[in-house]
């Protein structure tokens, strides 16, 4: 059995491999988060979006699994009410068990379950993708990134820009395209400006009008990524906001102290100096 | 002299507000380094448990998990209702009468925390001198209401805090 | 060395205990009346801030060991709950990954201090190697906590790092497969890692105490280089040397601050936030950044035998600075040769560092070698050379004259002249 998991995995990585080539994609561009910069906050209706772009059009084969439905009411983020929480927790059906006959069982979520994965492991999700694993999406915009060159990188450090997951995410879905004239792609795959290698497994998975937005918000592939691409960045990152308050507070904090101590320095000095 | 004066009152006052702001700041800190220790998120969502009562036949007691501890659901006979009302209160070492310990019109339900009063074991059912539990540890009986009439226990088994969802099933928590 | 006071208890239950363990008399001659130099400028600040990076280091690790589990299952997973679930688990996480960024970046400070200011030479040897020998430790344990969130920067560190004891003739397959406790990087390596982890950073408290315990025995060394001759020459530690490293911690922190609570993620790589994968490594593997400089000289050798021996000779070379140096004098305040040196061997640090980060490809690989090949040269060549070649300025007289030569060509001359009542 051992044996064959690891044939398996071979194989899937021999499968994959074309995919995941050392190549770089296109660079994406930076957009203007609300959560950029050391004030930067989420936008509660954004995150709701973002969150219902997730359920109805990535879901099906990207796992969210650090996240519960609790996190939902938590301060900082898509701000859902608790019982507005418990209704989408309840619309999904969590495997459960064993109960006392030591039978699995399915009932609807609560609020401590986590949003259920899209296969019940690794290998029946990568057995529906031809080899390809979509990866879960918890911490998807830490865990991309992409090369800004020195000199931006260091203006980055002043600028307290850390967005580069959100810029990769959107990007990447709007980045499909037609493969050059000279590039053949076979039919399980498309052609992405930002994948990296370009060949990607997964094929454009957003259109207009797919997913309806109640506040007015326009129904856009372009909205659409830019919403979810906000909520996978609370998603990996859901205590930013408590995070830049209490960083503020330190700040003010350390520089009042500093100063304080500068005054004391000084006092103390006056006489050896003299 | 008189600057003199002025110029160390000014001086013992900056010391002062430099040793105060680096005292406060370090108490600050080290608030995060206790307060992780206390029940996480994760712990504390799972504070509440549903339990359907159904298979629960009379006479029966069972134990449900709540918190890490065990909590005791006794479906009581009209006997043990009975017992449990007719003792007066003044034998009770923790006086509370039977009524105050169960949800009105649902008489036969008793639910209590499973753990000792006394030192945290876990107390055995229809045991002890009183038809309600008896702990191995230090020999504490209790009664059918899970209040403790004998041994070492100084109090009576915790009621949590639950409700009656419907007329079969409760939330503890 | 003579203090600037003794420590005499006037309270009877504090005198009873001190004549049975002296222990507060120590705090108070080390801390307290212990002579300091009294023209120590800001980089002598850097020894405290390390004393509190260790501190720092030592308390958020071991409350974060109480979320941890190191298991190749759980161990990520575990991660994601401190950084979620636990209450300020974020924060001490963030605090302790980039404490660990903090800290190397005071110690190169401190080194570099060391290196222009002569603080190794005599007779403050031993006190320079059991610095060495901190480092080598501060490596060790950096890197064995970097493997443990089990990203796929943590497994490929491992797998890399661990692979260069193979390079050792007959014997080196064996060690590593010896290091890991199986075929390949796995759960017995992450436990293993974990457990010394835990334990090296109680080493280094007490190779510092050995450190520090040095350091009172010869005294400091200082701007000049040159002798404490007299109580003139030197402040009591406290108030003076306190309070002056504490605002040196202080700005040291809001630089801290800023990296935790802004740009947490700025110095790590995004690769050790995907899952730990054994089949598949990602296209650039670069270690954290205190580590790239070495990286870059481990790269440089095209053999894997010859990398990995200049990589540790990089280190072990330090040790032998204090005789490489033929200089009779300590500062390069005095040495208009060495000082020059000295700022090409730091860029040249840097250039490694930038290189390490690069791809070992055309132009990068070239660079890297000329490099290393330099940093060499500066210990085994330049050093020995310059303290013949070079002619120093001349020396103050004193710590103390130099101090008010320094006062007296400001424009407040007036002020430096010595005034009988200040100094009481």
């Amino acid at each position: 059995m051992r044996k064959l998991t690891v044939a398996l995995a071979l194989l899937a990585t021999v499968v994959a491999a074309p995919v995941l080539a050392a190549e770089v994609g296109a660079k994406p561009d930076r957009q203007a988060w609300s959560f950029s910069g050391p004030f930067g906050m989420f936008d509660r209706a954004q995150l709701q979006r973002g969150l219902k772009v997730y359920r109805e059009v990535c879901a099906s084969c990207h796992g969210l699994k650090y996240i519960a439905f609790r996190n939902l009411v938590q301060p900082g983020g898509p701000g859902f009410s608790d019982a507005e929480a418990r209704a989408i927790a309840a619309e999904y059906q969590i495997t459960d068990g064993p109960d006392d006959t030591g039978e699995m069982f399915e009932r609807p979520g609560r609020l401590s379950d986590h949003f259920p994965p899209p296969a019940p492991n690794e290998q029946a999700l990568r057995s529906r993708f031809g080899g390809a694993l979509p990866p879960d999406l918890s911490v998807i915009t830490k865990a991309r990134s992409y090369e800004s060159g020195l000199a931006i990188g260091l203006l980055d450090f002043f600028r307290q820009y850390q967005e580069h997951g959100a810029d990769y995410v959107y990007a990447l879905l709007n980045g499909y395209e037609d493969p050059p004239a000279d590039v053949e792609i076979d039919g399980a795959q498309a052609w992405n400006r930002y994948f990296p290698g370009n060949r990607i497994a997964m094929v454009p998975p957003l259109s207009d009008e797919q997913v309806e937005y109640t506040d007015g918000s326009p129904q856009t592939v372009d909205q659409y990524a830019r919403d979810v691409a906000a909520f996978l960045a609370w998603t990996a990152e859901p205590h930013m906001e408590a995070r830049k308050r209490i960083g503020f507070q330190v700040m003010i904090f350390l520089i009042v102290f500093a100063g304080l101590l500068y005054f004391t320095k000084k006092k103390v000095w006056a006489d050896a100096h003299a | 002299m008189a600057t003199a004066t002025a110029g160390t009152t000014r001086r013992d006052f900056l010391y002062i507000a430099t040793a105060a702001v680096g005292a406060v700041g370090t108490a600050a800190a080290v608030w995060p380094l206790i307060h992780q220790m206390n029940p996480d998120a994760s712990v504390l969502a799972l504070a509440s448990t549903e339990v359907d009562l159904t298979p629960i036949a009379e006479g029966q007691i069972v134990t449900v998990k709540w918190r890490g501890k065990p909590v005791f659901i006794s479906h009581r006979t009209k006997k043990e209702i009975e017992e449990a009302r007719a003792t007066p209160l003044a034998q009770l070492p923790d006086p509370q009468p039977d009524q105050e310990r169960v949800k009105e019109g649902h008489d036969q339900w008793l639910v209590v925390v499973g753990v000792c009063t006394h030192l945290g074991c876990v107390p055995l059912g229809h045991q002890g001198d009183y038809d309600g539990w008896f702990c191995p540890c230090h020999g504490s009986h209790y009664d059918t209401s899970g209040r403790i009439r004998q041994g070492p226990a100084p109090a009576n088994l915790e009621v949590p805090t639950y409700e009656f969802v419907s007329d079969t099933s409760i939330r503890i928590g | 060395m003579s203090g600037h006071e003794t420590f005499q208890p006037q309270n009877k239950a504090l005198a009873w205990f001190e004549r049975r363990l002296p222990v507060f008399g120590l705090l108070h001659s080390s801390f307290v009346a212990y002579p300091t130099p009294r023209n120590l400028n800001y980089w002598w600040t850097f020894g405290g801030i390390l004393s509190v990076m260790l501190v720092v280091q030592l308390v958020t690790g071991i409350v974060l060991v109480m979320h941890f589990v190191p298991t190749s299952a759980g161990a990520f997973d575990s991660v994601e709950h401190i950084m979620r679930n636990v209450n300020y688990g974020w924060l001490l996480r963030y605090i302790h990954a980039n404490g660990a960024s903090m800290f190397f970046l005071a110690v190169y400070i401190h080194i570099f201090r060391g290196l222009y200011y002569g603080s190794y030479k005599d007779p403050r040897e031993v006190l320079w190697i059991l610095g060495v020998i901190l480092f080598l430790l501060m490596m060790a344990t950096a890197f064995m906590g970097y493997v443990l969130p089990w990203g796929q920067m943590s497994f490929w560190a491992a797998t890399v790092i661990t692979n260069l004891f193979s390079a050792i003739p007959l014997v080196g397959d064996a060690i590593v497969t010896w290091l890991w406790g199986g075929y390949s990087v796995d759960e017995p390596t992450l436990k293993r890692f974990f457990s010394l982890h835990y334990l090296l950073p109680f080493v280094i408290f007490g190779v510092v105490l050995l450190h520090v315990w040095a350091l009172h025995v010869v005294g400091q060394n200082n701007p000049d280089g040159i002798d404490v001759k007299s109580n003139k020459d030197t402040v009591p530690f406290t108030p003076h040397a306190t309070v002056k490293d504490s605002f040196g911690l202080i700005c040291f922190f809001i630089l801290f601050a800023w990296f935790v609570f802004y740009i947490p993620n700025y110095l790590g790589h995004p690769d050790n936030y995907i899952p730990a994968n054994p089949l598949q490594t990602p296209p650039h593997i670069v270690p954290e950044w205190y580590f790239l400089p070495f990286y870059a000289i481990l790269r440089a050798i095209p053999s894997k035998l010859g990398g990995v021996v200049a990589m540790f000779a990089s280190i072990a070379v330090l040790v032998f600075v204090p005789w490489l140096d033929t200089s009779k004098v300590r500062s390069a305040r005095y040495r208009p040769l060495y000082r020059q040196f000295f700022w090409i061997l730091l860029i040249v640090c840097i250039g490694l560092g930038y290189l390490g980060a690069k791809p070992p490809e055309g132009g990068y690989v070239i660079a890297a070698r000329l490099l290393t090949a330099y940093y060499f040269i500066h210990f085994l060549v330049i050093l020995p050379l310059l303290g013949y070649i070079e002619t120093p300025k001349p020396l103050p007289a004193s710590i103390s004259e130099s101090v008010l030569k320094k006062h007296a060509g400001a424009p407040a001359a007036a002020g430096a002249v010595r005034s009988p009542e200040r100094n009481g």
